[in-house]
């Protein structure tokens, strides 16, 4: 089952590095990872993307957690939560790719005679979707943000 | 005033209450040792491998409960050190290692001695610094301290590039009076609720077994523990990690447990309704297959580290907290219950118990009787040092048949009298081990249990024995062969001894001994053991080897049968399953 685990981490040279590490240590693999500086910069939120049963979660987790770095953890899929999914994507254009994109949020940011770069966001399925209509033969180049996740309602992760 | 990189590393180290350094100088670590020649509050000690330095410190630390420190310059000093990291890493032994490393303007050059330490040190260390600044040293060492000593130990690498320790910038030193670090607040008390819970189920159980590893010593709880048994009265069996941390002596105790643990050890375990595991980590050499572990029992699992419960077993009952807090709130909740244990299955369950050791528990006198025979037999020779030492050394020991045989026949009654490695099983352990106990502990008696295999891979610290006249025994249970090595492949290979044989190629370690400068003594016949032993002991004030020939063929028993066995299938002599 997919998992989606948000991670608070100081800000520090080789944290990142850490987390990373320890996936592979322990034999996880990371699916998709997304990190960046939130709040005053001196911490950033993680979000990974992994696949396990409840236990290989809870393993991963709690080995998460012992990393000195790491500030807080919580896995997302435990209960209701928002996933988010941001693309960019150069292809050559087809009605039915603009349409498509169109829907997920997209917005043109270049567009000539070979090809047109457009960005979009949805829930990853639905972005999996996307990708799917592009099609290999059209797509040139993409570039993916890894699930962006956020609990839903009043539950909240933060120092 | 004003010091420089090192000179504030030394006075942070001081401030530690750090003794000794254990080290290995070298190009990116010579201002450091600049610094450690002109201060007096430190011993450097200067061994001979870096992965000696690493072990040693190891040693002092599991001997006294307070961490070491090792000191390696950068490149090939830190890559030797490795192995000793990793070594306290899986024996959650608290050790601070210090490397040099390159200047930070050439870092990432491919520079003459530069590795990326944090790098290759992140998968075996609890934490690891860089310092960037260095006004930083004094607070990165009381932090690394902090992250060692506190919750689960393990060891903390602090790499300083060359330039932070330039003898040129200077800086007034400070120190904070407490250390505060948002992302790592150990839990010490454990949730009353699961103290409750526990006690519930622990007092209602028929056939209970208390199961305590190596958290129970680094904890300091064997005082706790053993009031807990005061008041249970149940069977109590020890972790490879945890033998001293309940009295080998008392009635109550069943020996180890696991791979090589005593038959009634591992019988208790599998036919038990409740185990209370205690600062033990369920190890792939204790439970056998996960699957068929126990399968009557319910699991109540105390431990500082949340990531270990429910790790391999389910716990029925986690409780996450120190030990020593979790086993005194254990036993002032149970003191205070109102149900009673059911004394006649206690009873019973204690008789099962003697009818199992009775049966196939470890023969202390048959092997006594041997001395009738021609040759030695390896439990023997830990029999007699047992007798030489009146059961109270300090016990180190290397990799193989002889730490287990050590594991099983040396009764130890104390904790931190039995240093090994068994997380990681590190041949090599033993000597540097010893080095860093007897530093500690000068006037106590130090023995290092060895094989022929295991003291090759770090003989080079007999020198370093010599510098700093450690007088520690060596016992050398010497059958000629990597031991265990060839019993599994007399068990699972037909016997094909590949590459674990070499007795046209031994050198003459009594030779080697002297030439060290130290007493070298060999045995090759049982009735030459005990003088020999006793006169090795009376010599207080040398390092004496003492040789042993045994017998080659020699198994350990009992052993776990694997892969699809349970805790109750052993083979308890050759050929023979119980
Ligand atoms: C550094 C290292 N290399 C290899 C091993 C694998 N190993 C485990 S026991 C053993 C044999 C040890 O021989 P010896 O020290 O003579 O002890 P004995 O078993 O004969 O008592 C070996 C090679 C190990 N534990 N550590
Ligand atoms: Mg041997």
């Amino acid at each position: 089952m997919k998992r989606i685990i948000s991670i608070l981490i100081e800000n520090k040279p080789g944290a990142l590095a850490r987390v990373v590490g320890l996936f592979h240590q322990r034999g996880y693999n990371i699916e998709t990872l997304n990190v960046g500086p939130v709040f005053d910069g001196s911490y950033s939120r993680m979000t990974v993307t992994t696949r396990g049963t409840e236990s290989d979660v809870e393993q991963i987790t709690k080995q998460i957690n012992k990393i000195i770095d790491v500030i807080k953890v919580s896995d997302l899929t435990e209960g209701e939560h928002h996933e988010y999914e941001f693309i960019l994507a150069k292809f050559k254009h087809t009605d039915k790719i603009l349409k498509t994109l169109k829907a997920l949020n997209g917005k043109i940011h270049e567009k000539n005679k070979e090809a047109m770069v457009m960005s979009a966001w949805g829930s990853s399925s639905e972005i999996e979707l996307a990708i799917k209509t592009i099609g290999k033969t059209n797509l040139i180049e993409l570039v993916r943000s890894g699930s962006l996740g956020l609990h839903e309602g009043i539950k909240v992760l933060k120092i | 005033m004003k010091l420089s990189g090192g000179d504030l590393l030394m006075r942070a180290l001081k401030d530690e209450g750090v003794k000794f350094i254990f080290g290995y100088p070298g190009g990116a670590a010579l201002h450091i040792y600049d610094s450690i020649f002109r201060q007096k509050a430190l011993d450097h000690i200067l061994v001979r491998h870096e992965q000696g330095a690493t072990h040693a410190a190891d040693g002092y630390s599991r001997a006294t409960g307070k961490p070491g420190v090792a000191l390696v310059t950068s490149g090939p000093g830190a890559t030797n050190a490795i192995t000793g990291i990793a070594t306290a890493y899986m024996d959650s032994i608290p050790l601070i290692v210090i490397s040099g490393q390159v200047q930070s303007h050439l870092i990432g050059t491919d520079s003459f001695q530069e590795t990326d330490m944090i790098g290759i040190s992140r998968p075996v260390v609890k934490h690891s610094f860089i310092v960037q600044k260095t006004e930083d040293i004094p607070r990165i060492v009381q932090e690394a301290f902090h992250i060692a000593t506190t919750g689960r130990p393990g060891p903390v690498v602090i790499d300083i590039p060359k330039d932070k320790t330039d003898p040129s910038i200077l800086y007034t030193y400070k120190r904070k009076k407490e250390i505060s670090l948002r992302s790592y607040q150990p839990r010490v008390i454990p949730h009353p609720g699961q103290i409750k819970k526990a006690s519930k189920n622990i007092l209602s159980a028929e056939r209970p077994v208390i199961y305590a590893g190596g958290g129970v010593i680094l904890g300091n709880a064997h005082k706790e523990l053993i009031a807990l048994n005061k008041l249970l009265k149940a069977p109590v069996t020890n972790t490879l990690m945890g033998l001293g941390a309940y009295p080998a002596n008392d009635k109550f105790f069943l020996g180890m447990l696991g791979m090589h643990g005593t038959y009634q050890a591992n019988m208790a375990m599998h036919h038990a309704d409740v185990i209370v595991a205690i600062g033990a980590r369920f190890d792939d050499r204790i439970t056998n297959t996960p699957s068929m572990f126990a399968p009557n029992a319910r699991i109540i699992h105390i431990d500082v580290d949340p990531a270990s419960i429910s790790k391999i077993i389910n716990a029925d009952i986690p409780i996450v907290g120190q030990v020593k807090e979790s086993l005194a709130a254990l036993i002032k909740e149970i003191k205070r219950s109102k149900i009673k244990m059911d004394s006649e299955a206690l009873e019973s369950w204690n008789i099962q118990i003697s009818e199992w050791r009775q049966k196939h528990g470890l023969d202390h006198d048959r092997y006594l009787s041997q001395f009738k025979s021609q040759m030695i037999a390896p439990q023997v020779v830990v029999q007699e040092l047992y007798h030489a030492t009146s059961g109270n050394a300090y016990v180190t020991s290397d990799v193989g048949q002889h730490q287990m045989f050590v594991a099983q026949y040396y009764h130890f009654n104390k904790p931190r009298r039995w240093i090994n490695s068994g997380g990681l099983g590190t041949m090599g352990f033993g000597l540097p081990a010893a080095m860093g106990v007897k530093l500690a502990f000068p006037n106590q008696e130090v023995v290092c249990v060895t094989g022929e295999g295991s003291i090759q891979m770090c003989i080079q610290e007999l020198s370093t024995c010599l510098q700093y006249n450690l007088p520690i025994k060596i016992i050398n249970i010497n059958n000629e062969a990597l031991g265990m090595v060839r019993q599994w492949q007399d068990m699972n290979y037909g016997g094909r001894h590949s590459a674990s044989t070499y007795s046209d190629s031994l050198p003459d370690f009594v030779k080697l001994t002297q030439s060290y400068g130290h007493i070298g003594m060999k045995v090759t016949k049982p009735s030459q053991l005990r003088k020999t032993l006793d006169k090795a002991f009376s010599m207080k004030d040398k390092l004496v080897f003492v040789d042993v020939y045994v017998d080659p063929n020699e198994h350990v028993y009992p052993m776990l049968v694997a892969p699809n066995g349970s805790m109750k299938d052993m083979w308890i002599k050759k050929n023979t399953k119980a």
